[in-house]
């Protein structure tokens, strides 16, 4: 029986073509555990559910105002054992940290703690309503403050807004504070100085924000050109963006004098804190001088990324700035209740800049990074810290003998170490290597970020790996980097093993094709 | 310490190979006024799992659980019944415990359910394209006021006064820094809403008018004038919807000329959770915007070998790529929530998407007619879906909320907490009801709420 099957794989596709595979074509295209699988609304209908509910009764009165959808809407169903394996078969197809080494620079890959997911599936937190009577949801109030207590004793910060939904909605929080402490004493600013390895949403939010952006350079030793900064401040600058440690790796040790000249020239330090989980429990960013600073909870502190999100972007406020945070906010009276400050508490609210979202932040990532600080504690987390920076410092010295790194010479790395493409042989590139590592059983680094290496590739081991797993992907990165400075050409095809092979993302932008038609 | 592989001799081990003689020696770029000489004080040290649950249960046992009792709240949050599937399948390792897609070769399995997802919620909006979610249905309406700048290069947007008060809000104090003004009034108590004042408010320096759908009293109503006026003067519509199930019932806005459509996507999958995380939902009818959309989107193409495969697409729109220029400053997105919907939607499917919306209307109805008996109130719809605004005779709905609260019914969401001090306003209570309110809880809430307004003053 060689029907087509669905997922795009066809009878008259000869594995063998591949080169690699090899053995007999399978009728099904599957190739034991390596399972295809079909879209939803291939395999669904529209008459058949995986919920048992009472069947429409279409002589029902109805008070829809005349607007009944008559139409068929176009969806499909499974039942619940096809549902199952609908979603089994294509969560197969993803590479999870829980599968293995995931090295994603800047995007802080480490293990995700079960109890964390037990707890924020407690019906306590779970099933209740954000607008349930504040005497009914006290627990969860409580939740927040002690969040935000934790956040501000480990940034030695004396402010904290919870309510952004994500990192870059934590720097949005952050932008506006400033913008909002700047136009209270009526001076317009325009201009947010942010250096040229930041993180591609700092000048997005800056612009979104109303600035105009300025990049700063940065120094042949991987850092912000201090003097180029020092130069451009002045009266129409609003403020700066630096991440610290900063996406080459490193930490900015001029931070401090950077933040002074900064506050001198009367403009605000925004700190992007994406890379917060190298110095957590060890620096605390608020003896740098910075006003505010966005905290990842799926980055540093566990909450798991799940595919894309969601995040969560608290952010932590400086005396000059914590009055501009955002409602709502919790607060807790004299009789020890926690209270919602939202905008009827005129008074209360000061020259808060308003509301970001619905609601009060994201209670579940709340709940799950709560349960994290709370299993690691001061000291643990000062290890973590500890261990993440010496796992990313023992890869840079395993690996610079062979590997571009550009910045090895300027001290030591912190969370992630930094390579670059050249003396690539045959017009091999980073996404090559990237690739090939695919094939050894890895996700790959982080590549083409930051943009001022050129071929970056961005490694970030994390605390949660053990040594041999790191020797071993050691050896792996090393062997492909080897294949690479040769030339070999077989590395332009990688991966080979993967449930696909490399995807033509030109096609899919020149005729996108969004939806399932049919 | 649990989730550290490191023992003390690979950490020697490791510091040799490095060369250094101590951590402290990985750390000496920090300057000296930021060293701490040890672990944070007045903070607890490393706790076992079992100190922890402690910890959290006894913060836990300190809420009221919707489930416990007679539930009516709604107001963009809805409790529905989601099934064991769904929390199952979103906590395989490969889904929680992925990245953003930016490998597609070894991403697939996300790739093709966020296809899925972006199939079922353009469907379900009568939409060209869905894009793979943003953060909640409040940030997807502000993004949907600014995409709307963007598309017709104005900066004006008029929202209905029954707009969800938070959305609004959110509009509000993103339009400040942006320079947008914004038009916004209180919702008018009638039984239906009121088109003709929020149609004469359109102008042509106007780039959207943006309504709520059902709206914020659970009132519907045809949105093709809307949509005419608006397109009359060179604006866009935006509908705002923040219960999916409806749209098992009602007309979608895509039928009715709405521009870009977006929501909150809770009610399927998600849960409550205190408001968070949530999932924003964001679709546009014709496809001509959708290189103007905010937020990732997924695409089909082949691989190599000519098989299908999906990847992330049109990302030149998005802030990696082009910084300063993109369309919004969005990185993460909602993912695992949009896993947690479309694996609820597909066990519903069509059928049970319509019977479930069924399910949820006449129960609505019957709730209705009930508290329609009670003494001293009035219910003020003409058309509901699952959630409909009573008005309490003369009496405070906030007080009344608080006190069948502690009479052990969660009643609803009064006006009052969402406008508070309007006081045309504070009367009403908005009373929702979905296919897990039972009959006894729907007498249960009338004969709390006659007992209250009797011994409310």
């Amino acid at each position: 029986m060689n029907a087509p099957n669905k997922s795009g794989w066809k009878p008259e596709m000869q594995i063998a073509e591949s080169g690699f595979l090899g053995g007999p074509v399978t009728t099904t295209g599957n190739r034991a555990l390596m399972l295809e699988e079909p879209l939803l609304f291939e395999i669904g209908r529209a008459d058949v559910t995986g919920v048992d509910l009472p069947a429409v009764d279409p002589q029902a009165p109805t008070r829809l105002g005349g607007l009944a959808r008559s139409e068929a809407i176009g969806l499909v169903g499974l039942t619940e054992p096809e549902t199952v394996r609908h979603y089994t078969r294509l969560s197969r197809q993803n590479y999870g940290i829980d599968l293995g080494f995931f090295p994603l620079g800047s995007c802080t890959m480490k293990h995700n703690p079960r109890l964390n997911e037990k707890m924020a599936r407690l019906p306590g937190f779970a099933d209740i309503h954000p607008l349930q009577p504040q005497s009914t949801v006290q627990g969860a109030l409580e939740v927040i403050s002690q969040l935000g207590e934790w956040l501000c004793k480990l940034t030695g910060m004396p402010g904290v807004a919870m309510s952004p939904k994500a990192g870059a909605h934590g720097e949005l929080c952050g932008i506006l504070a400033i913008r909002a402490a700047h136009t209270a004493r009526g001076d317009a600013r325009e201009v947010v100085l942010v250096p040229e390895s930041a993180h591609g949403t700092n000048p997005a939010t800056a612009a979104f924000a109303g600035y105009r952006v300025e990049d700063i350079p940065a120094t042949a030793e991987g850092r912000v050109d201090v003097a180029a900064l020092k130069a451009r401040l002045g009266p129409d600058v609003a403020g700066v963006m630096i991440t610290n440690p900063n996406t080459c790796g490193l930490f900015e040790k001029d931070f401090r004098e950077i933040a002074d000249a900064v506050h001198a020239a009367g403009g605000y330090v925004y700190c992007d804190g994406a890379n917060f989980n190298a110095i957590v429990g060890r620096v605390r960013p608020g003896d740098l001088g910075v006003d505010a600073m966005h905290i990842n909870l799926h980055k540093t502190f566990s909450t798991p990324h799940g595919g894309g999100g969601p995040g969560s972007g608290p952010v932590v406020f400086s005396e000059a700035l914590a009055p501009y945070a955002p409602l709502p906010f919790v607060r807790q009276d004299g009789d020890g209740a926690f209270y919602l400050v939202e905008e009827e508490h005129t008074e209360e609210r000061g020259p808060s800049f308003g509301r970001m979202t619905a609601f009060h932040g994201q209670m579940g990532m709340f709940t799950r990074a709560l349960t994290y600080m709370l299993s690691h504690g001061a000291d643990g987390l000062k290890q973590v810290a500890e261990d993440a920076v010496l796992n990313a410092n023992y890869i840079l010295r395993s690996m610079e003998d062979i590997l571009h790194a550009p910045f090895a010479a300027s001290g030591p790395c912190m969370h992630e170490a930094l390579f670059g493409d050249k003396d690539f042989g045959g017009g091999l590139s980073t996404l090559d290597v990237a690739k090939g590592l695919i094939d050894e059983g890895y996700h790959p680094m982080t590549v083409y970020f930051p943009l001022v290496v050129h071929g970056a590739m961005l490694v970030e081991p994390t605390e949660t790996e053990s040594k041999a797993a790191i020797d071993q992907f050691i050896a792996a990165f090393r062997a492909v980097v080897e294949r690479a400075l040769a030339g070999d050409e077989a590395l332009k095809q990688a991966p080979y093993f993967a449930p696909r092979r490399r995807l033509d993302e030109t096609g899919a932008a020149r005729k996108p094709k969004l939806a399932f038609e049919g | 310490m649990r989730y550290l592989p490191l023992t003390d001799t690979d950490r020697a081990d490791m510091l040799t190979k490095i060369g250094a003689a101590s951590i402290d020696d990985l750390f000496v770029d920090v300057p000296a006024i930021a060293q701490l000489d040890g672990p944070i004080r007045d903070l607890p040290l490393h706790a076992s799992e079992m100190a922890v649950e402690r910890h959290m249960k006894k913060l836990a046992a300190k809420n009221l659980v919707a489930g416990d009792v007679p539930f009516f709240l709604g107001a963009g949050a809805y409790r529905h019944h989601v099934p064991a599937s769904v929390d199952t399948i979103i906590q395989r390792g490969e889904f929680l415990t992925a990245y953003t897609p930016y490998q597609p070769e070894i991403a697939q399995g996300t790739l093709q359910m966020l296809f899925e997802f972006q199939t079922q919620v353009a469907r379900l909006y009568g939409c060209a394209v869905a894009n793979a979610s943003l953060y909640d249905g409040s940030t997807a309406c502000w993004e949907a006021v600014a995409m709307a700048a963007r598309v017709t290069k104005r900066t004006r947007a008029v929202l209905s006064g029954a707009l969800h008060p938070h959305y609004a809000e959110v509009v509000k104090t993103m339009a400040q820094f942006t320079g947008y003004t914004i038009g916004d009034a209180l919702p008018s108590i009638t039984p239906d809403p009121e088109l003709s004042g929020l149609i004469s408010r359109i102008d042509e320096d106007t780039a959207c008018v943006v309504v709520q759908y059902p709206d914020i009293l659970g009132r519907i109503s045809d949105l093709t004038p809307i949509a005419e006026a608006a397109h009359a003067k060179g604006a866009l519509l935006v509908v705002v919807n923040t219960e999916p199930v409806a749209l098992g019932a009602i007309k979608s806005p895509g039928e009715m000329g709405a521009d870009i459509v977006v929501g909150e996507g809770q009610s399927l999958g998600v849960g409550l959770q205190f408001g968070g995380p949530y999932l924003g939902l964001f679709a546009v009818r014709d496809p001509k915007h959708v290189r103007q959309m905010p937020g990732r989107l997924c695409g089909e193409t082949t691989d190599a070998e000519g098989k299908r495969g999906f990847v992330l697409t049109l990302s030149t729109r998005e802030q990696h790529i082009r910084r300063e220029k993109a369309t919004s400053n969005i990185c993460t997105n909602s993912g695992l929530c949009a896993l947690a919907f479309t694996v609820h939607m597909t066990l519903l499917g069509e059928r049970g998407l319509r019977e479930l919306a069924a399910e949820n209307h006449r129960l609505a109805c019957l709730a209705a007619d009930r508290l329609a008996k009670v003494p001293g109130v009035r219910v003020l719809n003409n058309g509901f879906f699952n959630e409909f605004t009573v008005m309490l005779d003369g009496k405070p709905a906030r007080e009344i909320v608080r006190d069948l609260a502690d009479r052990g019914v969660l009643a609803g969401v009064s006006l009052g907490r969402l406008y508070p001090g309007v006081a045309a306003l504070e009367q009403a209570l908005l009373v929702a009801v979905t296919e897990t309110t039972t009959e006894e809880d729907i007498e249960r809430l009338a004969a709390e709420l006659a007992a209250s307004l009797k011994e409310t003053v």
